[in-house]
C-alpha cells in the first residue's frame, strides 16, 4: 500500500457516516507513456475507476475531474511526465486507488516504440 | 487549443453519406485531400493507419461522439475536420450508442502534445449538451463553422 495516504482536504468532518466511510485516499502517479493521457490510455483509466464504489478523481494542477468519464479525462491533456493525484472516495478507496496507480505504473500497456496513438 | 487551429474549413462536412465506420472515415480523409490538407497519394495509407488504430479501441468516446485519428509522416502539422452524421454510424462507441459527431485528426508522428491539446479542446466542448445538439443540427458547413467559432471565443472568456 506504499503511496496511499488520507486527504485532508477540509472536505470531511459533516454529516452523519463513520470516518471509514467517508475518508478519501489519495496518491500521486505519473503519466509515465510517452503519449500522455490520449485517447485509448484515457478509455482503459475510466473503465478501471467504473469498477469501483468510490468516487474517483484526478486532480492536476489547477483542474478536477471525474475519473469515470473518458470526456472529463481528456480534458487534463496530461502529457508524459505530468504529475497527477487520484482521489478515492468510499468503502473500496484502498482498492480502487491501487488498481488505478497500477495502470499508470504499466504505462497503459503502451510502449514507446508504437507507431500507432 | 482552438478548433480554428487544427480544423480545416473546407473539410467540414455536414451531411455524410456513408453509413459505414469506414465509409465515412474515407469520407473525411477525402475532405482533406480535396481541401489540399492531405497528399492525394497519402490518403489510403491514413485511412488504412486510422482504420488500425480504431481496431486496437474504438474511438467512439460516447455521447454521439467519435474522434477517430492517427499519426502520419505526411502532415506536417496537426490537421482536422469535423463531420455530422444526421442518420448517425454504427462506430462500437464505449457506450454503444451511434455516433453523430465525427472530429478527424491527423498529426505529424513526433507532435503527441498537440494531438493531446485538440482532444482537450474537444472533450471540453463537448461537455456542452447545447454544443453537441446544435451541431447535430447543423444545416450545412457555415453553421458547424460558426458553432465552432462561437466555442472558441467562449474558451478565451472562460
Amino acid at each position: 500500500m506504499s503511496g496511499i495516504t488520507t486527504c485532508d482536504d477540509g472536505r470531511d468532518g459533516s454529516g452523519g457516516s463513520t470516518a471509514a466511510e467517508r475518508a478519501t485516499l489519495c496518491r500521486e502517479v505519473v503519466v509515465a507513456n510517452a503519449h500522455g493521457l490520449h485517447a485509448r490510455p484515457a478509455d482503459l483509466l475510466a473503465r478501471e475507476a467504473r469498477r469501483w464504489q468510490s468516487r474517483i478523481e484526478l486532480v492536476a494542477d489547477a483542474q478536477r475531474v471525474d475519473g469515470k468519464s473518458i470526456l472529463e479525462v481528456l480534458t487534463l491533456a496530461a502529457e508524459a511526465g505530468t504529475r497527477l493525484v487520484v482521489e478515492a472516495t468510499g468503502p473500496d478507496a484502498g482498492e480502487a486507488l491501487e488498481a488505478i496507480s497500477r495502470l499508470f505504473e504499466l504505462k497503459f500497456n503502451e510502449h514507446d516504440n508504437e507507431r500507432n496513438s | 487549443m482552438k478548433f480554428s487551429d487544427f480544423v480545416a474549413t473546407d473539410a467540414i462536412r455536414a451531411h455524410v453519406a456513408a453509413g459505414s465506420k469506414e465509409g465515412v472515415i474515407r469520407e473525411m480523409v477525402q475532405a482533406l485531400v480535396d481541401a489540399g490538407r492531405i497528399a492525394a497519394g497519402e490518403q489510403e495509407g491514413i485511412v488504412k493507419a486510422i482504420m488500425k488504430r480504431e481496431d486496437l479501441g474504438s474511438t467512439g468516446i460516447g455521447r454521439g461522439v467519435a474522434v477517430p485519428h492517427t499519426k502520419h509522416p505526411s502532415v506536417d502539422r496537426l490537421v482536422g475536420t469535423v463531420a455530422v452524421s444526421p442518420a448517425g454510424i454504427e462506430f462500437e462507441s464505449l457506450d454503444g450508442e451511434p455516433v453523430h459527431l465525427l472530429f478527424l485528426l491527423v498529426s505529424p508522428p513526433d507532435r503527441p502534445g498537440d494531438h493531446l491539446r485538440a482532444l482537450e479542446n474537444i472533450s471540453r466542448q463537448l461537455r456542452d449538451d447545447t454544443f453537441c445538439r446544435l451541431l447535430k443540427a447543423a444545416k450545412g458547413p457555415v453553421d458547424i463553422q460558426h458553432l465552432l467559432e462561437e466555442a472558441d471565443a467562449q474558451g478565451v472568456a472562460s
